[in-house]
């Protein structure tokens, strides 16, 4: 039992360690100018990735419940985090605080939503409940795309009418319905990327090994025992979901804030998909997995522009194939197989030592 | 009259809607899993049609079948290749490999038939009917369709009730090992259903791109997700609910367009299916299962 804990204490740690080390070999490399200004652009959303599917696998993984909106605690987060920043323009100078008060603001929208719409939702199961998170993405999206909200003398305005908002003389718009955010200050920096991941790990890393992730890993494995023995299961899954839906909020504001304008379309299901596809094949459950993956796959397909037009379909070949690979009971069969016959020769060899 | 004219539209692209979702349903309901490919054996579906008219030149009931042969065979190629080595993991891990297929046939689709917008040219030849004075329009699309669909779950019912294969096919979703140990040989039907389902979707396409005529590699993923909730609506693997949640999505989705706003239809069509699961948790028409401990 001891030797078992240390183990977790060492899997944990490592996940610091490979991150942290991560951030100073690109830092590194940035400050010699090793790094194309393409890839420089690609470090936050990375970043902001990372932590989505870390924040996902709680839910997918530890959780074991299948949400198929993610970008919808995303979009929110992004949208909610523009609106904070670009109010508090004045109020607070420094960039990068400006930055955590959009990130604390979208985290903390992101999940009182998360708390709202699990009430309903999670005493759904199962494939039920990846439709309705899927219906809750998409109700998001479809609001946040037709909303218009601006700020004048006379304060904030907001309106869902497609006839959009008129404002004072000085006033500024913040979010214009379908063409989406606009004129969004970049504040968002790999360093603040880094921090958010270093957050969200210790946040779930934390979580999963308190008696909470306990509790909440029972669920998991067999919710009628677990309920038996006197585990409140929706408390617990509502735990997961709402920590989960922060997180991604604060991801959501990390990523809008890298770019000029963001639009609502961007938090669609493809989005959310693309997230639980860095989870699954990162391992459920895996954490480090998890950021591997999600940095990856993230890369990846960007990497490969030069490819143009075969770049998706190699990404999709490739998805499917690892798929294969590493469910299917009959590679896995042969893989362990192999396994044992490599140790079979080193048992040998060892025999032959002696 | 107005109102009836919109009920029309409603049930017609409620029609198109259910039979995409007999497709979800079908497989779901044997093989326990999500088809996020399903969406896009549509848009081949419509594209196959697409070609053999516009290049090849023979007329419009040919290249249906041309389309329904087509996607039968892909469908039974992706459960070979795809799914069927993955029978018996988790269900996220065949969902995953689902969303792999379906992003490798919009990118296939993509390189073949380029991403710009093609102009369908509607299958139906049929002269729009008015009745009362002009004041309701029923097109050729509208009866091809409704008729299309009636056919299918009058065929489809038929099928599942007394054909010998039908009713391998209700015993492999009830128990697939009960069925296995009654000699079924659940590959084969399995491999059936997804022939099946694909070849609706064929259907499904041709008449989507009959009346909404731009045919692009996405065409089908929107209608894909809509007809996956009027599945989920109905009581996912229930054969009459997949056509009664798609006709009563098709007309929700009108009717909130006509008279509630336009742009928030798909809030309301996806706000009345949260609606709807929380009060009959299995969907419409979805047999309650009772937990046992």
């Amino acid at each position: 039992m001891k030797k078992k804990l240390t183990k977790q204490k060492l899997m944990d740690a490592s996940t610091y360690i490979v991150v942290t080390a991560a951030f100073l070999i690109l830092q590194l490399l940035m400050s010699q100018g090793k790094l194309s200004s393409t890839m420089k652009g690609f470090l936050v959303p990375a970043c902001a990735y990372v932590v989505l599917a870390v924040s996902l696998n709680l839910l997918v993984g530890i959780c074991g419940e299948l949400s198929l909106g993610h970008a919808g605690f995303m979009g929110i987060g992004a949208f909610s985090g523009v609106v904070t920043a670009a109010l508090l323009a004045n109020a607070i100078p420094n960039g990068t605080l400006r930055l955590l008060a959009a990130m604390v603001v979208g985290g903390a929208l992101a999940g009182i939503m998360g708390f709202l719409i699990g009430i309903p939702v999670l005493r759904l199961r199962g494939d039920y409940l990846a439709i309705v998170t899927l219906a809750f993405g998409e109700i998001m999206k479809n609001i946040i795309g037709n909303l218009y909200l601006g700020v004048d003398d006379k304060g904030l305005h907001a309106t869902l009418r497609s006839e959009g908002l008129t404002l004072l003389d000085g006033g500024k718009m913040i979010i214009s319905g379908p063409r989406g955010a606009t004129g969004i200050t970049k504040l968002s920096t790999f360093a603040m990327g880094f921090a958010l991941i270093l957050f969200t790990l210790f946040v779930v890393q934390n979580l999963i090994k308190s008696r909470e992730g306990r509790a909440i890993k029972a669920v998991r494995d067999n919710r009628i025992a677990a309920e038996s023995v006197g585990i409140h299961v929706t408390a617990f899954r509502m735990k997961a979901f709402v920590v989960s839906a922060v997180l991604a909020g604060m991801a959501g504001a990390l990523y809008a804030m890298n770019y000029g304008s963001i639009n609502a379309s961007k938090f669609n299901f493809n989005t959310s998909i693309n997230i639980l596809v860095f989870v699954v094949l990162g391992g459920m459950g895996n954490i480090l997995g998890s950021i591997i993956s999600a940095t990856v796959l993230f890369i990846l397909p960007e990497a490969m522009r030069g490819l143009q037009d075969y770049r998706m379909i190699i990404y999709a070949v490739v998805l499917i194939l690892v798929m294969l690979f590493t469910w299917s009971p009959k590679v896995k069969d042969l893989r362990s197989v192999v396994t044992d016959k490599i140790k079979g020769v080193f048992s040998k060899k060892e025999a032959a030592c002696k | 009259m107005k109102i009836i004219q919109y009920l029309i539209n409603g049930i017609s692209i409620g029609s198109v809607y259910a039979i995409i979702a007999l497709g979800y349903t079908m497989v779901y309901g044997i093989a326990k899993m999500l088809n996020f490919a399903h969406g896009d054996v549509i848009m081949v579906g419509a594209y196959i049609s697409f070609c053999v008219t516009n290049y090849l030149g023979l007329p419009a009931a040919v290249s249906v079948l041309a389309a329904m042969a087509v996607c039968t065979l892909l469908g039974v190629v992706i459960e070979g290749l795809a799914y069927r080595p993955l029978r018996g993991t988790p269900s996220l891990a065949v969902l995953i490999t689902a969303i792999g297929v379906s992003y490798f046939l919009q990118n296939a689709a993509q390189l073949i038939w380029s991403s710009s917008p093609k102009n369908f040219t509607s299958i139906v030849t049929f002269p729009p009917l008015r009745l009362a004075g002009g004041q309701l329009v029923i097109t050729g699309e509208v009866i091809y369709t409704i008729a299309a669909s009636i056919i299918i779950m009058l065929g489809l019912t038929w099928f599942t009730s007394r054909t010998r294969t039908g009713k391998a096919m209700r015993a492999v979703s009830e128990d697939q090992d009960a069925a296995q140990l009654m000699g079924i040989h659940v590959n084969r039907i399995i491999s059936t259903t997804f022939a099946i389902g694909s070849a609706l979707a064929a259907i499904a396409g041709v008449l989507l791109c009959s009346t909404v005529p731009t045919l692009q590699p996405t065409t089908g993923s929107m209608p894909g997700i809509r007809a996956f909730t009027a599945a989920v609506l109905g009581g996912i693997g229930s054969i009459p609910g997949a056509m009664l949640g798609g006709i009563l999505l098709g007309i929700i989705e009108t009717f909130s367009k006509a008279y509630l706003s336009p742009q928030f239809s798909d809030a309301i069509v996806f706000g009345v299916l949260i609606i709807i699961l929380l009060v009959k948790p299995a969907g419409l028409l979805g047999k309650q299962v009772r937990e046992k401990v």
